[in-house]
């Protein structure tokens, strides 16, 4: 059984369906990847798996639970964090009370203590950094504060959107080290990029969406490798 | 974070002290100086409410602007339930009591009247909490100024409820009411005749701010100001928008009805006019005159604005005459000019508060002093340098100057020792 199952999931803004019936798997310990142009719905899903938005049908299944339109609130209790679109850190509050609100639903003082800890040793930066307000801080920086406040809910699954949106190169190459270590610590990834190279790399499986429907599935590798997506992703034209 | 220094431990204990001991000299002495006794008891009320309205407008970032209402239902509440029992028939002399309110205020009159001042006071916040609480699930969902319009509705519609003539026999209506016990009134006094004007005020006023403080920097309050920053961040957190937001708003409208019963022993005798929407300007002003989100800068508004407006600005009111000459321009309502210009003067120049939404520091204090002596050596330095003739000054419209702190380096000697603790 799959940590996350999504089954034909369908979610409407308004009378335009955004999703179309999406099915797919994350599987535990994994670094999943949903691909894309603008306006798939790979935001979609996510917004709705974590409650922001609400399915119209299909299921999402969490360790075989139901927990399809349940409370955003729920969700994050149930180990799912979003690491959301465009950073969204909280500009006038101090990274550490950026951190200290990632983990707000969590009781245990000792414990979240000590993820502090575990975020700091993973982004120095924010420990440098802590007392700063987070508007201060650079594109780069705000990104591992959101990265860092998602990790704050000690989350089974971490839901990144797009986390190398507007950052340079070499920030890109970081962010996506970082991704991997946070897998490595045990944590299943479901990542968003529309930089596709760098997300199917890194990917154990990739998804592909197209205008609200899955087109393509595979492990990263062999898509990354698949003439079709080479040509309409990845800007590489076979001539 | 800074560490804190045990030096600035001891200054806050001092000036409270100095502030103690200041009120005690003028409960002493206060028919001499009767004015400041009540420019500052009208200060500290208006304190309270400025804070609680920066939990709601400030931390929150719901911007509400129902306090005339919910400090009606607070001065009414405490009004009906304190005025003395055989007091009522003189007060409600057009249509007489409603029979209930005055069994209800007969069982009560068992209690001494500082504990039936308290209790009333926060029936009266309660009743306003509850009404927040109902009025909030629809009105919360809305933003900004459609919020405002909303709660704005709210209080005018509840100085409309109390001052309907059907419900004269329990308001009083349009009649207003008389007779509520004062501060310093003999029961309330422990000590020499009308002891007490001063102190029992400031002391409600730092437990009801000591309260919003105490939540501000709990749990609650960074939830509070994650939802300020961005709702959908706070959401996508696993914060629970809608309850957050009623808790903030009950507990603002709570504090608020509080400090309406205390307006209403100030004043000691109320009518529904005097809880028009002007007031809720009022509070709004100090709020932003003293910074939104900065809890001392609420209370420094309160003062400054209730002293300027009520004291130091009466002056322009008198007309003057030097030599036969007559002043033009001073006649009564005068101050009230000067007192707009002044206000433009402050916002143009403090875009964000006088604290901005920090909150004071000895730190920031001290550096306060610190730029003003140095500024002369920056201006020597600079004006034979190479410097472009255009000069951006960062973060005008930010925090004023004395809250930053200093960058490292270039410290006046005698502040080297005190850098030093701070370690």
């Amino acid at each position: 059984m799959s940590l996350l199952e999504v089954r034909d999931l369908r979610v409407s803004y308004g009378g335009i369906e955004a999703l179309k019936g999406v099915s797919f798997d994350v599987e535990e310990g994994q670094i999943i990847t949903l691909i894309g142009a603008n306006g798939a719905g790979k935001s979609t899903t996510l917004k709705a798996i974590s409650g922001l938005v609400k399915s119209n049908a299909g299921t999402i299944l969490y360790k075989g639970e139901e927990i399809q339109n349940i409370d955003s609130q729920k969700v994050v209790e149930k180990g799912i964090a979003l690491v959301p679109e465009g950073r969204r850190v909280f500009a006038n509050l101090s990274v550490k009370e950026n951190l200290l609100i990632g983990a707000y639903l969590r009781k245990n003082k000792v414990e979240i203590e000590s993820d502090l800890a575990n975020v700091y040793s993973l982004f120095p930066r924010l420990e440098e950094r802590h007392w700063q307000s987070a508007g201060t801080l650079s594109g780069g920086e705000q990104q591992m504060l959101a990265v860092g406040r998602g990790l704050m809910a000690k989350p089974s699954v971490l839901m990144m959107d797009e986390p190398s949106l507007g950052l340079a190169p070499q920030l890109v190459r970081d962010i996506f080290t970082i991704i991997e270590r946070i897998n490595d610590m045990g944590v299943t990834v479901l990542l968003i990029e529309q930089n596709a190279n760098a997300a199917l790399k890194i990917a154990d499986k990739a998804y592909v969406l197209v205008t609200g429907e899955m087109v393509k599935s595979g492990p990263g590798q062999e898509l990354l490798n698949d003439p079709q997506i080479r040509d309409a992703y990845l800007g590489v034209t076979n001539k | 974070m800074r560490v804190k220094n045990p030096k600035h431990t001891w200054y806050s204990i001092l000036l409270a002290l100095v502030i103690l001991a200041a009120t005690i000299y003028l409960e002493f002495n206060r028919s001499k100086y009767g004015m400041a006794v009540s420019v500052i008891q009208k200060s500290l009320i208006f304190a309270v409410v400025a804070v609680a309205m920066n939990l709601l407008n400030g931390f929150t970032g719901l911007f509400s602007l129902g306090q005339a209402g919910f400090m009606a239902i607070g001065a009414y509440a405490t009004a009906m339930l304190t005025i003395p029992v055989e007091r009522m028939e003189a007060v409600y002399y057009m249509s007489g009591v409603v029979p209930w309110l005055m069994s209800l205020k007969r069982a009560l009159s068992v209690l001494p009247e500082p504990v039936l001042i308290i209790i009333a006071m926060l029936i009266g916040g309660m009743i306003a909490g509850l009404f927040a609480f109902l009025i909030g699930i629809p009105v919360l969902r809305l933003k900004s100024d459609y919020l405002a319009i909303a709660t704005l509705g709210f209080a005018e519609i509840v100085r409309g409820i109390i001052s309907a003539p059907q419900l004269d026999q329990f308001t009083n209506g349009s009649y207003g009411l008389k007779n509520i016990p004062g501060f310093g009134s003999n029961s309330l006094s422990f000590m020499p005749d009308g002891f007490g004007v001063l102190l029992v005020p400031l002391f409600a006023s730092t437990i009801l701010i000591g309260f919003i403080v105490l939540v501000i920097n709990s749990s609650y309050g960074r939830a509070f100001k994650a939802i300020r920053e961005d709702e959908i961040a706070a959401e996508a957190m696993g914060i629970n928008l809608l309850k957050h937001k009623q808790m903030s708003f009950v507990l603002s409208s709570f504090v608020t009805a509080i400090a309406g019963g205390m307006l209403a022993m100030f004043m000691r005798s109320i009518e529904p006019r005097a809880f028009s929407t002007i007031i809720t300007y009022d509070i709004l002003l100090i709020v932003v005159i003293g910074g939104l989100g900065s809890i001392t800068g609420s209370v420094l508004g309160a003062f400054v604005v209730t002293f300027a407006k009520d004291w130091f600005l009466r002056f322009f009111d008198v007309p003057l005459i030097i030599g036969g000459f007559q002043v033009p321009f001073l006649r009564i309502g005068f101050r009230m000019v000067i007192f707009s210009i002044l206000l433009m003067v402050v916002v143009l120049f403090y875009r964000r508060g006088l604290m901005g939404n920090s909150e004071f520091t000895w730190h920031g204090f001290f550096n306060l002093f610190r730029r003003r002596l140095k500024r002369p050596e920056v201006m020597a330095e600079t004006s034979g340098g190479s410097m472009s003739p255009i000069i951006i000054a960062p973060g005008r419209d930010q925090a004023p100057a004395p809250l930053i702190p200093d960058p490292p380096g270039g410290e006046p000697e005698e502040e080297a020792d005190e850098e030093a603790a701070d370690e």
